[in-house]
């Protein structure tokens, strides 16, 4: 088990024939992926990495039974991306793409919540992420694969290359992960720390998680709550951004101090009073989540 | 984009919101009179134009009551470095002043519309204690503040426009004036992809409502769309900053001694904040991007050692799809054309590390080299000492 994606994945891939979607269709397919379709509007009918091309989502989910969408078409387009593939009826979108206009974002993610009142429940994971994996049985994403290793624990990120210091970090110790979600650094994603981690507590292949935040926003306050509030499983957290100015844009659109909220000491606070154990070291997660386990185990 | 005072007004004038009469912006003293003529009759608020609130405390907006007045408020104003509670202990030099006709006012409104992360959408902002700071209000008096969403798609109903107008205790004359303003300026937000439109105050004189102060934020995301502004100097850069954007790198200048360069903006915030954790002071922050090849890693290297203050350099790569081989190979490729003025310390981590590692160690520069990024960061500390 796992959560958003197993071996039985049926994947798409919207953004399929250009560059990017190219190079890491590619490299998902050498991890084992089961892609079993590519979208480009005026390339339907044509073949691509050896995989059919449609010009349309739903006619890529018709003739294929694709049920996950994984995105690479470019920031002016993104949006409308996602909104096909919810008007197809995939599962689970999943948007690499960064640089979505907010208000872009903030349209999509009204027709998601809109879809999901009329009982069609689309899940989008994204933008600016670098994806879902599960590792051993389904990539969909542009991360490392390699880094990877089958395990118990999960992992929820706003940051790429933070996510695989984490993964790194843990596969050293000996402990491998359930599934990684980056749920990426905009300020309005599909999915939220709470939606994911939601997700881990009722996953029985998943024992512990690995929370990554950073400042700006209050979804690590959100995802405090919760934890207080629903979840029974460890949680480890960590927060980028101790050192950053506020009112400083830091990279990610999501990560900015604004009007004096979504600071690290607010959202350390939050998580340490729900009884999150928060790790001030980034060089330290992977071990603290060993040593932690490990005492759990001895009791 | 942040947008100073005069720019928002342009927009508000152009989607009908009623502000005071303007003189236009001055640079230098001699177009002083020529302002005072355009914005009519006495009196005259003379503003000064930066990226910062609580410029009034800080003695950057002056009223004139007689061109004399106007003349030595708009000295004092032009040149002078402001600092003001949001400007983190750095002064703001005023290059651009604002002339405009006062305005008789009877009462002051807050009203904004931000992107709200946690509504997802747009939401309206109002407040019948206009004048205050909105995060004062909020901390102060939290049940004064009115909050309205909007949908992103249709903007505000009329509906929910007049109902604002009442919550917020308008005289009902006002009523239909409030809603066309409100409902401009939601469309203004969303016409622009802003982040921010703020009108603090709202005021209102005799003759009407009147944006006596906004302040617009735009989605840089958007810029694509706007080419208008795209083209705009962003007056809160640095030199460095701005060169940085030209070449798609990703920096903001800091105040501390240690330049950093790392893949990723979340590896870049959390090597900043271990450099701190370690005691020291990072320098800048730098995400050199996914494909840290050797000519994005020559041109960070050059933006980094322009900064006088950096004494050390610390370069932390995770090396996914691209490898950390290639990934020395850059950096090895980048000092070849840059000077390196000051110790270097590389941590690679990820596919192909050890030949990473090796073609280091074999090259005739001097890098000291990082287990992990704990051990990478103290390296840094003490050398830059």
């Amino acid at each position: 088990m796992s959560i958003l994606l197993n071996k039985d994945s049926r994947l798409m891939v919207q953004g399929f024939t250009g560059g990017t979607g190219t190079f890491h269709s590619k490299q998902c397919l050498e991890y084992g992926t089961n892609i079993v379709a590519g979208v480009t509007p005026g390339r339907g009918g044509t073949t691509h990495l050896d995989r059919p091309v449609f010009n349309t989502v739903s006619e890529a989910v018709r003739q294929t039974g694709a049920d996950v969408s994984l995105i690479f078409v470019p920031a002016p387009f993104a949006a409308d991306a996602v909104l096909e593939a919810t008007d197809a009826g995939v599962a689970l979108a999943i948007c690499i793409t960064e640089g979505i206009p907010v208000l872009d974002m903030a349209r999509v993610k009204r027709a998601l919540d809109a879809s999901a009142r009329a009982g069609v429940r689309v899940r989008m994971v994204g933008p600016n992420c670098p994806g879902v994996i599960t590792p051993g049985e389904c990539k969909a994403g542009i991360m490392p694969g390699y880094i990877h290793k089958p395990g118990r624990i999960g992992i929820v990120s706003r940051s790429g290359t933070l996510t695989y210091e984490a993964v790194h970090q843990t596969s050293q110790q000996g402990l491998g992960q359930s599934t990684v979600v980056g749920i990426g650094g905009d300020p309005i994603a599909g999915s939220n720390f709470v939606d994911i981690l939601e997700l881990f507590e009722s996953d029985p292949a998943t024992d512990a998680v690995v929370m990554i935040g950073e400042i700006g926003g209050s979804a690590e306050e959100d995802a405090a709550r919760f934890y207080r509030e629903r979840m029974s499983k460890p949680v480890f957290g960590f927060i980028a951004g101790r050192s950053a100015p506020p009112g400083r844009r830091m990279g990610h659109a999501g990560a900015i101090i604004e009007g004096g909220s979504g600071t690290h000491a607010s959202k350390v606070k939050a998580l340490r009073e729900a009884g999150v154990t928060v790790v001030e070291n980034l060089n330290e997660i992977g071990a603290t989540v060993a040593k932690a386990l490990k005492q759990k185990a001895s009791v | 984009m942040k947008l100073l005072e005069y720019e928002s007004k342009e927009l508000f004038r152009a989607h009908r919101i009623p502000v005071p009469p303007s003189g236009g912006v001055i640079t230098t003293m001699a177009q002083l009179p020529a302002a005072l003529k355009r914005a009519g009759k006495g009196p005259w608020v003379i503003k000064a134009q930066v990226l910062a609130g609580g410029r009034g405390k800080a003695g950057g907006i002056k009223l004139a009551r007689t061109p004399a007045e106007a003349r030595e408020a708009a000295k004092s104003i032009l040149g002078m470095t402001l600092v003001t509670h949001q400007t983190q202990g750095q002064g703001l030099k005023v290059r651009e002043v604002l002339i405009e006709g006062g305005a008789k006012i009877e009462r002051e409104i807050y009203l904004s519309v931000v992107m709200d992360r946690k509504a997802c959408g747009p939401t309206i902002i109002a407040s019948a204690e206009g004048g205050m700071e909105i995060e004062r209000l909020a901390a102060e008096k939290p049940e004064a503040i009115l909050r309205q969403p909007v949908d992103p798609s249709t903007g505000l109903p009329d509906f929910a426009a007049r109902r604002l107008a009442f919550q917020l205790g308008l005289p009902p004359q006002h009523t239909a004036g409030f809603c066309h303003l409100v409902k401009s300026l939601v469309w203004l937000f969303l016409e622009h992809d802003c982040s921010l439109v703020e009108v603090n105050p709202l005021v209102l004189t005799p003759k009407g409502l009147m944006a006596l102060d906004g302040k617009v934020v735009t989605d840089d995301n958007a810029l694509f769309r706007h080419p208008e502004l795209a083209k705009r100097k962003d007056p809160e850069l640095s030199s460095l900053e701005r060169e940085a954007k030209k070449a798609d790198l990703s920096y903001i200048g800091l105040d501390g001694s240690i330049g950093c360069m790392v893949n990723g903006a979340g590896l870049a915030m959390g090597t900043m904040d271990t450099i701190v954790l370690a005691g020291g002071r990072p320098a800048n922050f730098l995400d050199v991007g996914g494909a840290a090849n050797e000519e994005r890693v020559t041109k960070a290297f050059q933006l980094i050692l322009k900064d006088a203050k950096v004494k050390a350099v610390l370069v932390n790569i995770f090396g996914g799809i691209v490898k950390c081989d290639m990934i020395a190979a850059g950096i090895l490729a980048a000092l070849k054309k840059v000077k390196l003025r000051v110790p270097l310390v590389v941590r690679l981590q990820g596919t192909n590390v050890e030949k990473g590692r090796e073609l280091l160690s074999q090259a005739k520069v001097n890098i000291i080299p990082a287990e992990d990024l704990w051990d990478a960061a103290r390296k840094a500390v003490e050398v830059a000492r």
